[in-house]
């Protein structure tokens, strides 16, 4: 962990130094914020330098592709032995007399089987061995299988690469750990190396790999498309009706004295619950169809919807209010020409949240319970230690969610142009 | 002849504390059709309040006010109002702005085009009518509030310092604008500044309120308003009357101000 991290920061300093110090002198810049002098402090002068994101983006997949074995990183970090490799241990026999014998070991890539190699089997009473082992697995060599005078004769290893051992006891070979076990067997671990087993983290063409082949032929009964397409489609209806019943109430919060007082407990009551918590009781109510995960999004949305219509009622300036009385203007006019148009900063504010929260609902939902959908995909692959599949759905998540703010940012700005001008 | 009359007006809130605040009392006063009325007085002296009570926004706790013989129960288009800033709908541009008041009227925009794009003209923004309002300076926010208000056909104008926000030179540019409109259009307009020399500037008639109960301390009719429609509103400022005026009334307000820090000492010790 620690030389990971050293690591990250040395790329990240590096890069600072060539980048900033180097390539920039280059290319100077004269616009307005590059002839600011005061830049620390003034976070409008702060503007995130692009070279370092793709830097960032970069040095997560380099970091990644070499604790991996990645095929696409250029370097890797020291891997698990693969190949052949031997040690020689030492027995005793009640009569004290000793024998050295090898045993030669074929250590497998991951995933594959090897045929133990083939030995001679030596002089003396102890017999040379052959065993195999996959990478990061370890191996218990019955040493006496095939020896003259087995443990049951009172025969025990006493040495293991001329190092004298007691049951307990490890000792380090050029391409693992030998350790004598309590019962006098020997366990053979070969050297496991920096990088991360597949099961744990695959390298990224694998997910990649997986991405296409799952675009292609589905993963449980749907396809990627139709499994992201339930999960986006769930957080849509349930937004659309939280919204549909929120603004309307936030309005009537925000205009009515009695509405106010008489949603006012519900509200500031069901705000700070999180949805999560929602979720068994929707599921004994409405099980784990889509009805339920509607119902949920709808009250993840609803709230956060109804304060944001009556934050932005509350925002009016009464002067604006004023101004369209003495216009003329009647109480509907007023609603419809000041309050509503005043209030979609505070809506959209609200709304982008509430995606947001809806997205990380739906797929904790589908975590929990469903037949379909992003996170159900997740679920059900780590039941199976489907890392690749795991890591792919969690990228696509990210993706859609980011792809949904992004969305809802431009939305507003075409929508609201005045947000934040006035 | 329309007016516009103040009877008795007397305004008194009640605090939560069980005390209370007497923000007017007993202010009566006549204004006929075309006067420019600009309200002086140091602040906390009722001038927004009085304006507000006028306006429809606020009723009075005794007394009433009528406009051609109707009572003023509540807002209206006959009165139309000028706020210091904020009051314009960003969601709009300044043409909508502008046309809103014939708009919720009902009118159609070839009932209302002639006199929007007239008032456009008039207050030089015939270039920017599909601009943003926050795209606009100060000024020319100012001046799309007055042209909006105008194209309602008020029968009385209220500005509630309309130019307090803008720089001393836009100031005294939009100080032009307004006499100019009053002239041409002819509207009653009551003007609440804080500025002594904007109220002689304005002001056919001034009236300087005193604070605590508000009230009306002094009345005078003055003809810088009729000399500055003529001709350039600096060397009306440097008429000899001019400077008395100003001098006469700043220090009829420091001596109220003075009066209510001797009176708050008093009651702190």
């Amino acid at each position: 962990m620690i030389p990971l991290l050293l690591i990250y920061l040395a790329i990240f300093v590096g890069s600072f130094v060539v980048i900033r110090m180097g390539l920039r002198r280059l290319r100077e810049s004269h616009d307005f914020t590059s002839l600011k002098t005061v830049t620390f402090g003034d976070e409008s002068a702060v503007r995130p330098d692009r070279a370092a994101s793709l830097i960032s983006v970069l040095t997560i997949f380099l970091i990644w592709g070499a604790f991996t074995g990645s095929k696409w990183a250029p370097f890797h970090v020291p891997g698990p032995f693969i190949g052949e490799t031997r040690f020689t241990y030492t027995v005793e026999g009640p009569d004290g007399a000793r024998d050295d014998a090898t045993v030669f070991a074929r250590v497998a890539p991951p995933g594959e089987t090897a045929a133990p190699p083939e030995v001679e089997p030596g002089e003396g009473f102890a017999r040379n061995d052959a065993v195999t082992v996959g990478a990061w697995r370890s191996v218990l060599v019955t040493w006496d299988d095939n020896d003259a005078l087995s443990r049951a004769d009172g025969v025990k290893v006493v040495a293991i690469e001329g190092q004298p051992v007691m049951p307990g006891d490890s000792v380090d070979t050029p391409a693992g750990r030998v350790t004598l076990t309590a019962r006098g067997t020997l366990n053979f671990s070969p050297s496991k190396g920096m990088q991360m087993e597949p099961i744990w983290l695959p390298p990224p063409e694998a997910v990649v790999a997986r991405v296409s082949e799952i675009a292609a032929s589905g993963y449980q009964n749907f396809t990627l498309w139709e499994h992201l397409g339930w999960s986006l489609y769930r957080v849509i209806a349930g937004f659309v009706l939280g919204a549909l019943v929120g603004i309307p109430l936030g309005y009537a919060m925000g205009l009515s004295g009695w509405f106010r007082g008489w949603f006012d407990p519900i509200v500031e009551f069901m705000r700070p619950v999180p949805p999560l918590a929602l979720i068994p009781l929707v599921i004994i109510w409405a099980g784990i169809g889509e009805s339920g995960k509607i119902i949920l999004l709808f009250l993840a949305a609803l709230w956060i919807m109804t304060i944001a219509a009556r934050a932005g009622v509350s925002g009016v300036a009464i002067s604006k209010v004023h101004a369209a009385y003495s216009l003329g203007a009647s109480k509907w006019q007023i609603l419809r020409h000041v309050i509503v148009p005043n209030s979609l900063p505070e809506i959209f504010t609200g709304a982008r949240v509430a995606m947001g929260v809806c997205w990380g609902t739906v797929v904790a939902a589908e975590l929990v319970a469903a037949e379909k959908g992003a996170g159900m995909m997740i679920m059900v692959a780590s039941r199976f230690q489907l890392t690749d599949v795991v890591i792919m759905g969690i990228i696509l998540i990210g993706i859609i969610g980011y792809g949904i703010d992004i969305l809802m940012r431009i939305a507003e700005k075409w929508l609201v142009p005045w947000k934040g001008r006035v | 002849m329309s007016t516009l009359s103040i009877d008795k007006i007397s305004m008194r809130f009640d605090l939560p504390n069980g005390s209370h605040v007497q923000a007017l009392r007993d202010v009566s006063l006549t204004l006929n059709t075309g006067e420019l009325l600009s309200v002086l007085g140091p602040s906390g002296c009722g001038k927004t309040t009085l304006l507000n009570i006028v306006a429809g926004f606020l009723a009075p706790t005794e007394g009433q006010i009528t406009l051609n013989g109707a009572r003023v129960t509540g807002p209206a288009a006959e009165r139309g109002m000028v706020f210091q800033q904020g009051a314009l709908f960003e969601w709009m541009s300044v043409r909508d702005n502008v046309s809103f008041g014939p708009r919720m009227a009902g009118q159609r925009e070839a009932q209302w085009k002639g006199t929007v794009d007239h008032l456009l003209d008039v207050v030089g923004l015939r270039d920017f009518k599909d601009k943003a309002v926050y795209e606009l300076s100060g000024g020319m926010q100012q001046r799309v509030a007055l042209a909006r208000c105008l194209a309602n056909d008020p029968d009385v104008i209220l500005m509630d310092e309309p130019l307090g926000a803008l720089d001393a030179l836009t100031r005294e540019k939009m100080q032009g604008l307004v006499l100019k409109l009053w002239k041409e259009t002819g509207k009653t307009i009551i003007l609440i500044t804080h500025s002594v020399e904007e109220a002689l500037l304005l002001g056919e008639r001034l009236l300087v309120m005193a604070p605590r109960p508000g009230r009306i301390h002094r009345e005078y009719r003055l003809p810088f308003a009729e000399m500055g429609v003529g001709q350039d509103l600096r060397s009306v400022k440097r008429h000899p009357d001019f400077a008395t005026r100003r001098e006469e009334i700043l220090g009829m307000i420091w001596d109220m101000e003075e009066e209510i820090m001797g009176r708050s000492v008093e009651a702190g010790a």
